[in-house]
């Protein structure tokens, strides 16, 4: 296991370390004490552990490797992610999981706004609550919120599917609530299981996406 | 039926200045369809620009340079600030970023093949890296865009500079668009999209707003680069002085300004025509900017690229002189492709228009098979007599800024400055900083209005 403290080393020295090429094995990342960008670009099938709260795009573009982030995360934690896993044990702020492409982000609290905007096949589980604007343009992937989520929720959605377990404030332009059939409640219960929550019911939740009439120009589709 | 003037005048018949025949067709078709228009290519109406501003040649008492004897140089290099390895180009004219979507992969690669021919950059666009564009590019810049479709760390790595960017001069604070036609199966999985749908791409990034947060997203990109690309910002010209001062502040090594006279492949009309100021107003606010910042021509400094309307070598020249250290063209490499070419006007007529006249480029019907997605149109294209045809002109340009560099006795066409310029309208004046011609008024300077 390979120790950094940012406390002692500057980010790009760590950074860099962790580009390395062929990289493997644990890495722990001490004294974050909010920093920005930290274990971001990452690409190695690594375990990193990250000791306390980060600041904007923690673990962002990540690829292969499995990022835990042992407190809160700031703005746009994972995004653009590509592949693996990017667990943040307390919250997460804005734009989290933002346009990610494909692994799991896993938060342990709740997400404040635009979290899974414009995502592009990124799975995203949030433990509790998620803010406004949730799924903004959210194009590919799935999204489950075990609370609450605030207004306009799928906002101008394309082809994301959600699940959420207790109310959004309001749904967002275009997004409808869709019928749970077998393959949702499958699909479900497997995000629940590789995000640690195995024993949610998943036919507690309800399915929202969207409803497509956005998707060609129309004079009847302005706003 | 179309009358001659003198037809006309016989005829009595008065067009109105208010209500031209123009503006008549586009209340009809608005009444008609209930939806706005959309087009292709840039601002269309008059506005002052590089042909309101002359140069002072060498005469008694400025020596001119011998053409074609004495040297003078066209290299730039950008985004050195911080970058480990910045851009080193032969020539100050660069392609602008267009994307794969609205452009085809034929095209793509022709300005690829061209840039590369004359050691100059060409730019990804919305819609991601092709294999096509990065293969025959030796210096691409990579778009890093609101949507962020296509958007990946191998392609960040796999670049030579990054341009984040904030908008574009045929539509200051508009996101993209790219008609159904246009999204074609490949075009739609490089932006994870339904095939055919009306895309609209955002207009705000998704995990930044305002200055403070693009420094820590530059910072980011940064760190993922392990600090080895310049990262530029480009910006539509509206606010040029402050977005120019707060870019720089936020850590670009490079500023793009895009004048409202850039071309686009899809925008509203009304907002090609009516957001954004012109190139030529744009300049010396940009200047000002890094002077300012005491980062403007310096080692260490930051440089500007200026687009929005080039067509020839004095428009490079006369960007040059104002400040810019390099230039970017868009529609002007399309023309060079063979966009708007005579030839085609049978199948222009057919779409209704004609050679010099279509900008439907959304449609997706380009005879000329540049901003079209339809292989049977791209087969118009050949990207290897495209590419040469575009480095023709990119030649031709470089060649008449250096001989109006040398007519004004610079060794190198950086070297040109805005005492070589006058304008001839008062309104260039006023905009490009320079005085009117035959005097030594510039408006709004020196106790001026």
């Amino acid at each position: 296991m390979t120790t950094y403290d940012l406390t002692r080393t500057p980010l790009r020295e760590v950074n860099q370390a962790l580009h390395a090429p062929g990289l493997s094995g644990e890495i722990v990342i001490a004294g974050p004490q909010g920093a920005h960008s930290v274990a971001v670009g990452l690409d190695a099938p690594v375990k990193v552990t990250i000791q306390g709260h980060c600041g904007y795009y923690a673990a962002g573009m990540n690829k292969q490797a499995e990022v835990t982030i042992e407190g809160n995360a700031g703005t746009g934690v994972a995004e653009n992610m590509m592949s693996g896993v990017v667990h943040v044990t307390g919250s997460a702020s804005q734009s989290a999981g933002a346009t990610g492409r494909g692994g799991l982000l896993v938060i342990g609290g709740d997400a404040g706004a635009r979290c899974g905007i414009s995502m592009k096949g990124i799975d995203i589980v949030v433990g509790g609550d998620t803010g406004h604007m949730t799924a903004f343009m959210a194009q590919a992937g799935r999204l489950v919120v075990r609370g609450d989520a605030g207004d306009a929720l799928g906002d101008s959605i394309y082809e994301t599917r959600i699940y959420l377990r207790g109310t959004a404030r309001s749904l967002g332009a275009d997004c409808v609530e869709k019928e749970m059939r077998p393959e949702h409640l499958e699909e479900l219960e497997g995000l629940l299981k590789a995000a640690g929550y195995p024993d949610d019911d998943p036919a507690s939740y309800k399915r929202f996406g969207s409803a497509r009439t956005l998707y060609h120009f129309h004079a009847d589709n302005s706003y | 039926m179309t009358l001659t003037p003198d037809e006309r005048a016989r005829r009595g018949l008065r067009e109105s200045a208010t209500f031209d025949r123009t503006t008549i067709a586009a209340i009809q078709r608005a009444a008609e369809t209930g939806i706005y228009d959309i087009r292709g290519w840039g601002a269309k109406r008059a506005l002052p620009h590089f042909d309101d501003l002359l140069f002072l040649g060498a005469s008694m008492s400025r020596y001119p340079l011998e053409g074609y004897r004495e040297r003078c140089g066209t290299d730039v290099v950008l985004g050195g600030r911080n970058a480990k390895y910045p851009l080193h180009l032969d020539i100050p004219v660069t392609i602008a970023g267009m994307s794969f979507g609205a452009l085809g992969a034929h095209a793509k690669e022709a300005l690829g093949r061209a840039a590369s021919a004359v050691g100059t950059s060409t730019t990804t666009g919305d819609g991601g890296m092709t294999p096509e564009e990065r293969g025959h590019s030796k210096t691409l810049v990579y778009q890093y865009l609101p949507n962020r479709y296509g958007m990946n760390p191998d392609d960040l790595r796999r670049a030579d500079a990054i341009e984040v960017v904030l908008g574009q001069g045929a539509k200051p604070g508009g996101g993209g668009m790219l008609l159904g036609q246009k999204v074609s199966e490949r075009v739609a999985g490089m932006r994870t999209l339904p095939v055919g749908i009306d895309q609209r791409s955002s207009s705000r990034h998704p995990d930044w707003t305002g200055p403070d947060d693009l420094a820590i997203k530059i910072a980011e990109l940064r760190e993922i680069t392990d600090g080895e690309k310049p990262i530029y910002v480009k910006v539509g010209a509206t606010r040029t002085y402050y977005d120019t001062r707060l870019a720089v502040e936020a850590g670009a090594d490079v500023v793009v300004v895009d004048g409202m006279q850039g071309g686009t492949a899809a925008t509203q009309e009304v907002f090609i025509e009516h957001v954004g100021i012109p190139t030529l107003a744009a300049i010396p606010l940009a200047v000002q900017a890094l002077q300012e910042l005491g980062l403007h021509r310096k080692p260490d400094g930051v440089q500007l690229i200026v687009s929005g309307g080039i067509r020839n070598g004095a428009d490079v020249a006369k960007c040059l002189a104002l400040g810019a250290d390099a230039v970017a063209i868009g529609t002007a490499a399309l023309i060079a492709l063979g966009d708007n070419d005579p030839r085609y006007d049978t199948e222009y007529a057919r779409l209704g228009s004609a050679a010099g006249f279509y900008d439907q480029f959304q449609a997706g019907q380009d005879p000329a098979g540049i901003t079209t997605q339809d292989e049977e149109l791209q087969r118009n294209l050949d990207p290897e007599e495209g590419g040469r045809r575009l480095a023709n002109f990119l030649r031709v340009l470089t060649m008449e800024a250096q001989t109006v560099a040398r007519a004004c006795g610079k060794a190198h066409v950086t070297h040109l400055e805005p005492e070589d310029l006058v304008a001839i309208s008062i309104e260039a004046a006023a905009m490009a900083k320079v005085p009117l011609a035959g005097t030594s008024w510039i408006p709004g300077q020196d106790g001026g209005f």
